[in-house]
């Protein structure tokens, strides 16, 4: 049976040509985001990479949930739901079940993503559904004014933790790999080149994306990745991750990072004790050695990575649940409903 | 040969520990019947362990099985025949087993320690405490083991097959066929030849062993009931709601999508919907109650048919995401399968006290469709209601059932698909013209502008939004603007919604106001009370909210309303908001279904005071 949706697909065929401007993107309600918030940033880039990539705005669904991030759908051109907090993830979820067709982004923060909606957070990732997830993570609740949130560090004093934050802080990538995550990935918003690699990227993976972005807020946590992005200080507090290349960072690239054992440590490669071919070779395709990576995090003398930490093919939920009904479908040939209600043990009465 | 004895109606309750598989007997005797013509009306009752405490009365497990050639409404207020397979099974059901019924006990479960794990101090079938019943002692293990002696199977399935012996003797006695249950049989266990074998084998042992035995002398013959024409078969509630969804998809073309999270005693309708891949319904079982719905959500936003299906406690988790489904008016069908609350409460046992969280559950004002299904067959129905109202009044819809009419049973007359009404979304034509909030002048729906099309790209959401055009707006007017159009909306489907009928005269002394489940009892009461001659009349409310357009009306044309319903009176406020008579209730919570005697003796008692 042809559904009344496919038919209305069918009937406003889409035959532009045209290339795509990062301006079709745009919804064309002003942007209320604080000035100076990293919003604007992931906002002006994801509309430059869906222009790139050529999907058409009716084609895309932006789904949120609730935050100064969530407010991202009502910006994008696009099809968008607002939804409730924390549920963003399971609305997608349903939204690319029934349609498969659609590409389907979810807007989360660390707030909204990891603690109300913590459990649609690991289950989207385990079951690799086809949506891209972008986490701002700014380690503060913004929109309710400053408390912290399940990514602040400890011993943060906000407005609800006078005496320091005693909550030991989530490692949103680590959690992502810990949950099977099948693409993994932390960006910045200052670094406009390198988030756009990672949502294009994000944007081809079949399965569910992950990616961490590192989000300033101007207003409740100004400066909370300066060290990430000030001039003085990144070269050597970050470290890119690119898969098949060595670990190296600083600013002539002079330090690397070495395996001793499973525990990674910062070598340097100019006292001559250690050559590059010391230095671990990233594989995106290993989980272990993500893991490892990953949670170089926690330990504030390494270097923060960036990058995608792994992208690993494994068949979407959609995919399996569709070949289950062809399958279905093809045993059982074609059925009319009024002979499957009228299947079973009946009796008929004159 | 045997005397047969032809009666109208008999009422058979199968009962034993939980691991006895008392409910499958009792379905294959209910499915028996049904195909043999029977009315019939069932009521399986099971603890909520899985195996509980073997021997003890709180581990019993009964089914319940009334079927008659006349109109059956309940699964009777007690029973006629007793089948007990251990000791605990007749403590628990001997007080509804009607005095001089049938006692049919297993005798290898009344040994010293079933007789002490029952509370019994001597054995009631030897010591004369049973004198007022027809008592057969049969012992069916050992009968069960010699019909299977050659087959050399482990005690352990040997003794698992021990229900069909039963099952056997009670066909026989009722003369019932065997084949569907052979049938059955024959696919249940098609992977295992050796269990087909001793199935089948018990359960003709049973069925022999009712016709050579000397203890038996009669058989009785039920005539098939003189149900419409058509064609029939036996459904359960959950069954029906599944049916129905499926129904409604077909009939508006639409996929149907059902996100649930296991959940007693709704779990059935995610199991039955997601055996029909076939006919391309997606079932996801998320990861919790509120992921099932907001699950729905998105696939109601995408365009599907969407529904989510759980009972009390689940609905409560649900409760936000009711909320952003109303803001933001997009269909979806929310089944509440009710059972005995608060909070995790009696998760197997039955109860109506759903009905305000149904209406009025959520914060500001979120007023949606509340229907109620009143029989199990009525879930059919119901759910093709719910989904009609849903996609052409963009707005979710609460369906109540409950533990009794999801497991109950009865027979169902399959509907021509062709007649069922037309099922139309309204979709937005013209993308120049088109916005979010642009409501149909007379039914005030927004359109379903569906992801995918060009043109018609747009942003929906929790917070309010601006009439018209769906651009977020905290204005005060505007704010009391739609907060007026969603509940008018609801309200005007009052004109769509079909008139109630009344059971009895138009006028009289006394109406008797139902809802849900506990339509069978009121009916049968109120029929034996018209029957003596009594003004008092039935009507049964399927929508409750809005409520008919002329329930005052008909409230007005009786002296006094009278409103059963298990729980502590929740209907009957409603009523009384509406009513200036008297209106009496009469509650219930012992999560059991009302029996129709004590509907009749209320009924009495305000009709004579009515007329005193």
């Amino acid at each position: 049976m042809k559904t009344r949706v496919q038919e209305l697909i069918e009937a406003y065929p889409f035959t532009s040509e045209k290339k795509f401007t990062p301006k079709d993107y745009h919804s064309g309600e002003d942007v209320r985001w604080c000035p100076g918030c990293g919003d604007y940033s992931i906002l002006a880039q994801t509309q430059r990479i869906l222009s790139e990539l050529g999907i058409p705005p009716h084609q895309i669904v932006f789904v949120s949930g609730i935050g100064c991030s969530s407010r991202f759908p009502y910006y994008m051109g696009t099809y968008g739901f607002h939804s409730i907090h924390g549920r963003a993830p399971a609305i997608a979820s349903g939204l690319k079940l029934a349609r498969p067709d659609l590409s389907v982004w979810v807007i989360t923060g660390d707030g909204d993503g990891l603690s109300i909606g913590g459990n649609h957070y690991i289950h989207v990732l385990r079951r690799n559904i086809d949506l891209n997830i972008l986490l701002f993570n700014n380690q503060i609740y913004a929109l309710t004014k400053g408390q912290y949130s399940p990514t602040t560090e400890r011993g943060k004093i906000t407005k609800s933790s006078p005496d320091g934050v005693i909550d030991y802080p989530f490692n949103p990538i680590a959690l992502a790999l810990g949950a099977g995550g099948t693409f993994v990935a932390r960006s910045i918003d200052r670094d406009q080149q390198h988030l756009q690699l990672m949502m294009k990227r994000a944007a081809q993976h079949k399965g569910t994306s992950l990616i961490e972005i590192y989000q300033n807020c101007v207003v409740f946590n100004d400066g909370v990745f300066s060290l990430f992005t000030e001039k003085e200080t990144k070269d050597d507090s970050t470290i890119f991750l690119e898969h098949g290349k060595p670990l190296l960072f600083g600013k002539n690239m002079e330090k690397g990072i070495r395996l001793d054992g499973l525990t990674p440590e910062v070598v340097s490669l100019k006292d001559g004790k250690y050559s590059v071919s010391d230095i671990t070779v990233y594989n995106d395709q290993d989980a272990s050695l993500a893991f490892i990576i990953a949670s170089m995090s926690n330990n504030s003398a390494l270097p923060r990575p960036f990058g995608v930490f792994l992208d690993v093919p494994r068949p979407t939920y959609e995919e399996e649940l569709i070949s289950h009904i062809a399958e279905a479908q093809k045993k059982s040939g074609a059925i009319d409903f009024q002979s499957l209600l009228n299947s079973g043990d009946t009796w008929t009465i004159e | 040969m045997k005397d047969t004895k032809k009666i109208k109606e008999v009422t058979i309750l199968f009962a034993g520990d939980s691991g006895d598989g008392m409910q499958l007997a009792g379905m294959q005797f209910s499915n028996a019947s049904a195909i043999l013509g029977n009315d019939l009306s069932t009521f399986p009752d099971y603890p909520a362990e899985i195996r509980a405490p073997q021997g003890s009365i709180g581990g019993v497990s009964g089914f319940q099985i009334h079927f008659g050639s006349v109109e059956i409404n309940t699964p009777g207020d007690n029973c006629d025949v007793l089948v007990a397979m251990n000791a605990a099974a007749l403590k628990a059901n001997l007080p509804y087993l009607v005095k001089g019924g049938t006692i049919i006990a297993n005798s290898d479960g009344f040994t010293e320690n079933n007789l002490s794990l029952a509370g019994y101090a001597s054995n009631p079938l030897h010591d004369g405490s049973l004198a007022e019943y027809h008592v057969y002692e049969i012992d069916i293990t050992s009968l069960t083991e010699q019909a299977l002696s050659d087959l050399n199977l482990p005690s352990k399935i040997v003794k698992r097959t021990r229900n069909f012996f039963a099952l056997g003797m009670m066909f026989w006695m009722y003369n019932r066929p065997l084949e569907p249950t052979l049938n059955w049989i024959k696919n249940k266990f098609a992977k295992q030849p050796e269990l087909i074998e001793a199935n089948i084998r018990v359960l003709k042992a049973g069925w022999n062993f009712g016709e050579s035995t000397e203890i038996f002398k009669v058989r009785y013959e039920v005539p098939p009931a003189k149900l419409p024409p058509g064609t029939y078969r036996n459904i359960t509630g959950n069954q029906a709601i599944a049916l129905g969804l499926m129904a409604a998809a077909q009939k508006a073309k639409l996929e149907l999508f059902l996100a649930s999270y296991p959940i007693t005693p709704a779990s059935d309708i995610l199991h039955e919907l997601a055996q029909y891949k076939k006919i391309g319904v997606k079932t996801f079982q998320a990861e919790d109650e509120i992921a099932s719905i907001t699950a729905a959500i998105g696939a109601s936003f995408g365009g599907a048919l969407a529904a989510t299906s759980t009972s009390g406690p689940g609905i409560a988790l649900k409760t936000e995401a009711i909320e952003l489904a109303v803001m933001t008016e997009l269909p979806l069908v929310i089944i509440n399968v009710q059972r005995g609350g608060p909070s995790t409460g009696l998760p197997t046992k039955t109860e109506q006290a759903d009905l305000f969280q149904a209406i009025f559950g959520r914060n500001g004002e979120a007023r949606l469709p509340v229907l109620a299904a009143a029989t199990p067959s009525d879930c059919f129905t119901m759910a093709y209601a719910a989904a009609k109202i849903a996609i052409e009044t963009m707005t979710p819809v609460i369906l109540l059932s409950d533990g009794y009419l999801g497991n109950g049973s009865e027979p169902w007359r399959i509907p021509d698909i062709d007649k069922l009404p037309p099922i139309t979304p309204r979709y937005p034509d013209d993308p120049s013209l088109y916005h979010p909030y642009a409501r149909d002048e007379k039914t005030l729906v927004r359109p379903w502008a569906i992801p995918g099309i060009p043109g018609f790209e747009h942003r929906i959401g929790g917070l309010e939004k601006q009439n018209i055009t769906g651009e977020v707006d905290y204005e005060p007017e505007n704010h009391e603007l739609m907060t007026h159009l969603r509940a008018e909306k609801i309200d005007r489907l009052a004109d769509r919604i079909p008139p109630p009928v009344i059971h009895g005269n138009e006028s009289g002394d006394l109406l008797v106001v139902g809802w849900g489940s506990a339509f069978g009892a009121i009916r049968t009461a109120v029929q034996k009370e018209q029957e003596k001659g009594r003004p008092v009349s039935h009507l049964h409310l399927r929508y409750i909210y809005p409520l008919p357009k002329n329930f005052v009306e008909v409230l007005s044309r009786f002296k006094a309303v009278l409103v059963p319903e298990l729980n502590l009176g929740q209907l009957v406020m409603l009523v009384r908001l509406h009513c200036n008579a008297p209106v009496y209730q009469l509650n219930k919570v012992q999560g059991v279904p009302f029996r129709s005697q004590e509907i009749e003796i209320k009924i009495e008692e305000i009709l004579n005071g009515v007329q005193s």
